[in-house]
């Protein structure tokens, strides 16, 4: 019974101790049920906001480039469907096995094999690896025919960079390729909406106007497990097009330009004389920019690259050229402005001229006799100019031609590859070559040799702005949201001030002191095309409608040898890299002038031979698609 | 005396059966329904390996708690200190000869599943000290030979089974025994004093733990200083629940679990998946069904006659709750990620069986409540 006892007294004291943590255990479960309280209920919004955060990936999808379109709206950079082929490697089968059927199918190379390979280590299985960018159809649909045979293999429709028209538009466009890490650092926007695969401008105005061109990337919400593979696609935001931006040019022109300048070196440039619209800017030889979308071929690139007449060079921007005689009309007005001379003033050209026993030669052998101004200009004597630019002077020269461009770059904002060329005074050569200017490099200043260096572009706008009576102009090559008609822009011309919408202010916008002397200047030129023994009379047309009037030039690349001027060579047997730069600029129809062009001839000979007959063919055309193009002024308007 | 041993021996196969705790029984029913159910969820909403190991492992164990409830609990109370010796034989086996895994060697093959000794010395130290207990007179409880005796039979897995190493599972073999001391009327202020040293002494111990147990704390009191290293863990699991809310995201829903960013959801993680797909509602629900389960223990150990009844029910009744405790404040990041199954919840043999077996001697000691053990 003792023990009985023992055994009670034993178990009141266990039932006692087991009271206390029976206590305890409540106490514990409550806090772990408040715990629970303040996760699940509290903070239930926090995690289930990080569960979100968790299980959902975006993924942005490459944007859409915007369209770049003509002045009549056709797409001269758009974007087309290709066709793509790719591998994703977790559902291959047998990998050795596809890429040997794959190999046959497309006639890969074996260092796309191996770069396959090389490319399957370094992702995760569920991503995919691209096999071909841009499939042919002939392809696409075989790749379809065996594709029960090739497990893994995924053909893709996506979108891609296009060009419809090739090479004509290379200069102006540039083109669009991968980007390398230095364009996505540079870039902020870019950088934001950068994807594997997304191609940036690298060139011409695809680069410059890049931001606007981009597009937003659409983006795909996909569930994702903790390993990061999509496991369901839960959303899809739609993208949004890049900018749709209007050029000036014309398609028409533009390609006509390509042929006529068909196998050989220069550059077109045909302008707006009122507006300053650039109607077209062509550099030959141009390349198909189509080949850098999807890598372009070392041969492909040597070849480019290697070839002689140098189609990487944008000429109409870069091209720095003598202006040869097309100065001489500024050099008429500045003489004519700074009243050194009057129409009746006389030179009498015998060929040559003598200064402090230099002798400067006029084209002309035999010389040109007793010639007025109009006579001088018309028959381009280098002997007139000489005497009239000694005259002058070349500062004041000098003036007169950055007044009208030269010098400066005509659309430096849009493109980094343009230069602004030169045209030198006295004070230029003293600070740049540190020594005096000489009254002989006056003389060859007149008759634009020298120092002097231009672009085409720059020829043009002179020229364009002879051509309008006088007045500065601003070219431009994309459609502004508020475009400056043709006729408003003519009349506040006439008026001689002009509305700058930018500044809200009217601006003298006269180049001129008298507007009489661009009118003789312009009747000078006039007769140089249309009347006999002028430089261009050959290439004029007579019909009122198209008559132009023009200026050719003849800009020697090397110094001629007395040896050289003595044998008179025609032009095949001198050798190509010595022969000279055929130039023309001009403006037409002569009564009512609206357009303005500048044509180079890279080492084509004499500029009345090579220049002047392929501005005859442009005239027409250029003329014939004036009234499609003032019907088309207000087509569509497009900010930038 | 006589009488009274002839009416518990000649109790038949129907009225044992009668006499089992029913309401314990259908709980335990129940929470092996919901573990399966939660199984077939962490595979994805297919029967996988899991779920059918799962199964596989109920359907033995499960006939075995019944069978171990059987046997009268006079068998057990006979049986416990060698029992208790053959645990402590078969962790000795394993310190040698067992299978390694994961930087740890704690299992042994048994053709049907890979036992872990450890997890069967849960209930075995709890045995063998209740029996102690039963046979100690009162006025030795607190004897230092008693004292000494009691905390070497606890010693001596404990080491064993943190040389394996397995700081949770040691823990829990300690705890499980100290209860017993406890229990057993060792005097309170002996356990005030030896919590006083323990904490001074805290911070030699842990300069004795291993680097990655020391990073386990150090995560445990900032998860975000590494969240996707060794804060991984606790940071993904309190999504997993947090997000679960009120009514939780739905069977077969919970995106934690299901796409992955729960680790060993299986085992000690299988109380997250729970939570994240029933929330708030299914997880005080669950901890209902252990308080029921834990409740209806104590229950039968308090009608027990004889003190080793008590005392294992009482015992077993603190393990299951420390289990719980362990492992919920593990997930809901309360306390350092210490590996600890839930029980019948998680996947892993040892653990059921232990749980089972432990069941089965509780049930066998409410079917002879009445018996007196000498």
């Amino acid at each position: 019974m003792i023990k009985s006892n023992s055994g009670i007294r034993k178990a009141d004291i266990i039932n006692r101790r087991m009271f206390i943590i029976g206590a305890a255990k409540v106490v514990i479960f409550a806090g772990i049920v408040a715990r629970l309280f303040s996760l699940q209920i509290n903070e239930n919004k926090k995690y289930l906001t990080l569960s979100d955060k968790n299980r959902i990936r975006e993924w942005k999808l490459p944007p859409t480039r915007g369209d770049i379109v003509d002045y009549f709206g056709n797409v001269i950079a758009g974007n087309l469907k290709v066709y793509q082929l790719h591998i994703i490697p977790e559902q291959v089968e047998n990998f050795n096995y596809l890429l040997i059927r794959l190999k046959n199918l497309l006639n890969l190379s074996e260092k796309k094999i191996t770069k396959i390979i090389k490319l399957k280590s370094e992702i995760k299985p569920w991503d995919s690896i691209i096999v071909s960018e841009n499939l042919s159809w002939s392809q696409f649909v075989k790749i379809n025919n065996y594709l029960y045979d090739l497990v893994g293999v995924k053909p893709v429709m996506t979108i891609s960079r296009n060009y419809p028209f090739n090479d004509v538009y290379t200069h102006v466009l540039g083109y669009v390729s991968q980007p390398n890490e230095q364009d996505i650092l540079d870039n902020e926007i870019i950088q934001e909406r950068f994807v594997p695969g997304m191609k940036i401008g690298k060139l011409g105005l695809e680069k410059r106007l890049e931001n606007y061109l981009i597009g937003m990337n659409a983006i795909q919400r996909y569930e994702v497990n903790a390993y990061g593979k999509r496991i369901n696609q839960l959303e899809h935001q739609k993208g949004k097009q890049g900018s749709r931006i209007r050029l000036t040019l014309d398609t028409e022109i533009q390609k006509a330009c390509g042929e006529l300048l068909m196998e050989k070196a220069g550059s077109i440039s045909v302008m707006d004389i009122y507006t300053g619209d650039i109607i077209a800017m062509y550099s030959s030889p141009s390349y198909d920019p189509n080949l850098f979308l999807f890598g372009i071929s070392q041969d492909e690139w040597q070849l480019i690259r290697n070839n002689p007449l140098k189609p990487l060079i944008n000429k109409t921007l870069s091209g720095l050229y003598s202006p040869g005689s097309t100065i001489k009309p500024i050099v008429a007005l500045s003489a004519l402005e700074n009243n050194v001379i009057d129409t009746k003033f006389k030179v009498k050209c015998t060929g040559k001229m003598e200064l402090y026993g230099q002798t400067f030669h006029c084209w002309k052998e035999k010389g040109h006799g007793w010639v007025s101004l109009k006579n001088a200009m018309k028959q381009s004597c280098d002997t007139y100019f000489y005497e009239v630019s000694r005259l002058l002077g070349v500062d004041r020269l000098n003036l007169t031609a950055e007044k009208f461009g030269l010098g400066k770059k005509v659309l430096g904002e849009y493109f980094d590859v343009e230069k602004k060329g030169l045209f030198p005074n006295t004070k230029w050569k003293k600070n740049n070559l540190g020594k005096g200017w000489v009254l002989g490099e006056t003389l060859i200043t007149g008759i634009g040799q020298g120092y002097i260096q231009s672009t085409p572009l720059q020829l043009c706008m002179m020229t364009a702005q002879i051509a309008n009576g006088g007045y500065a102009i601003k070219p431009k090559i994309i459609v502004d949201s508020n475009p400056i008609s043709y006729e408003d822009a003519k009349q506040s011309m006439e008026s001689g001030l002009l509305f700058d919408s930018k500044s809200e202010s009217l601006l003298d916008k006269r180049l001129f002191k008298d507007k009489k002397n661009i009118k003789i200047v312009q009747e000078a030129m006039f007769s140089s095309t249309n009347e006999r023994f002028g430089t261009s009379y050959k290439s004029r047309i007579d019909d009122p409608k198209y008559q132009f009037a023009g200026k050719t030039g003849t800009a020697q690349v090397k110094r001629i040898s007395k040896r050289e001027r003595e044998l008179d060579l025609e032009l095949e047997q001198i050798p190509y890299k010595d022969r000279d730069h055929a130039l023309y600029v001009a403006y037409g129809p002569y009564i009512n002038p609206r357009y303005a062009l500048s044509i180079i001839v890279e080492h084509g000979g004499s500029g009345s031979k090579a220049a002047a007959p392929i501005a005859k063919k442009l005239f027409k055309l250029i003329i014939d698609r004036h009234d499609l193009r003032n019907k088309q002024s207000n087509f569509e308007r497009i900010t930038v | 005396m006589f009488q009274h041993n002839r009416l518990n021996n000649e109790i038949t196969l129907y009225q044992k059966i009668k006499n089992l705790d029913y309401i314990l029984l259908i709980s335990v029913i129940l929470l092996s329904a919901i573990s399966v159910f939660v199984m077939y969820s962490t595979d994805g909403g297919e029967i996988l390996f899991h779920t059918k190991n799962h199964l596989v492992k109920l359907a033995v164990f499960f006939p075995l708690m019944i069978f171990v409830a059987l046997f009268n609990i006079k068998f057990w109370h006979n049986f416990s200190y060698i029992i208790y010796l053959l645990v402590i034989l078969l962790l000795i086996y394993v310190s040698f000869f067992g299978i390694k895994a994961s930087g740890s060697q704690r299992w042994m093959d048994v053709y049907l599943f890979v036992l872990q000794p450890s997890e069967l010395m849960k209930i075995a130290i709890i045995m063998c000290l209740a029996k102690y207990y039963h046979r100690l007179k009162m006025e030795n409880v607190n004897s230092f030979t008693s004292i000494t005796i009691v905390l070497s039979l606890i010693f001596i897995p404990t080491i064993f089974v943190i040389a394996q190493p397995d700081l949770g599972t040691s823990i829990l073999i300690a705890l499980s025994g100290l209860i017993i001391l406890w229990l057993g009327g060792v005097k309170i202020k002996y356990f005030i004093y030896s919590f006083i040293t323990f904490l001074i002494s805290l911070p030699f111990i842990i300069s004795f733990l291993k680097p990655y147990q020391k990073l386990r704390i150090l995560t445990f009191l900032d998860p975000d200083r590494d969240p996707l290293g060794a804060g991984y863990q606790i940071i993904q699991s309190k999504i997993a629940i947090g997000s679960g809310g009120l009514d939780g995201k739905g069977f077969l829903k919970g995106t934690q679990s299901y796409l992955d960013f729960l680790p060993e959801k299986h085992t000690d993680f299988i109380f997250t998946l729970f939570s994240e797909e029933f929330g708030f509602i299914g997880s005080v629900g669950l901890l209902i069904l252990y308080s029921i389960i834990i409740f209806r223990i104590i229950r039968i150990g308090s009608i027990s006659r004889s003190n080793f009844a008590r005392l294992f029910c009482f015992g077993y009744a603190f393990a299951i709750f420390i289990y719980i405790v362990v492992n919920l404040s593990m997930v809901l990041g309360l306390l350092p990620i210490v590996g600890s199954p839930l029980p019948i919840m998680s996947y892993g043999g040892s653990s059921m069986l232990a749980t089972m077996i432990g069941f089965g001697i509780v049930l066998s000691a409410k079917i002879n409540h009445k018996q007196m053990i000498a």
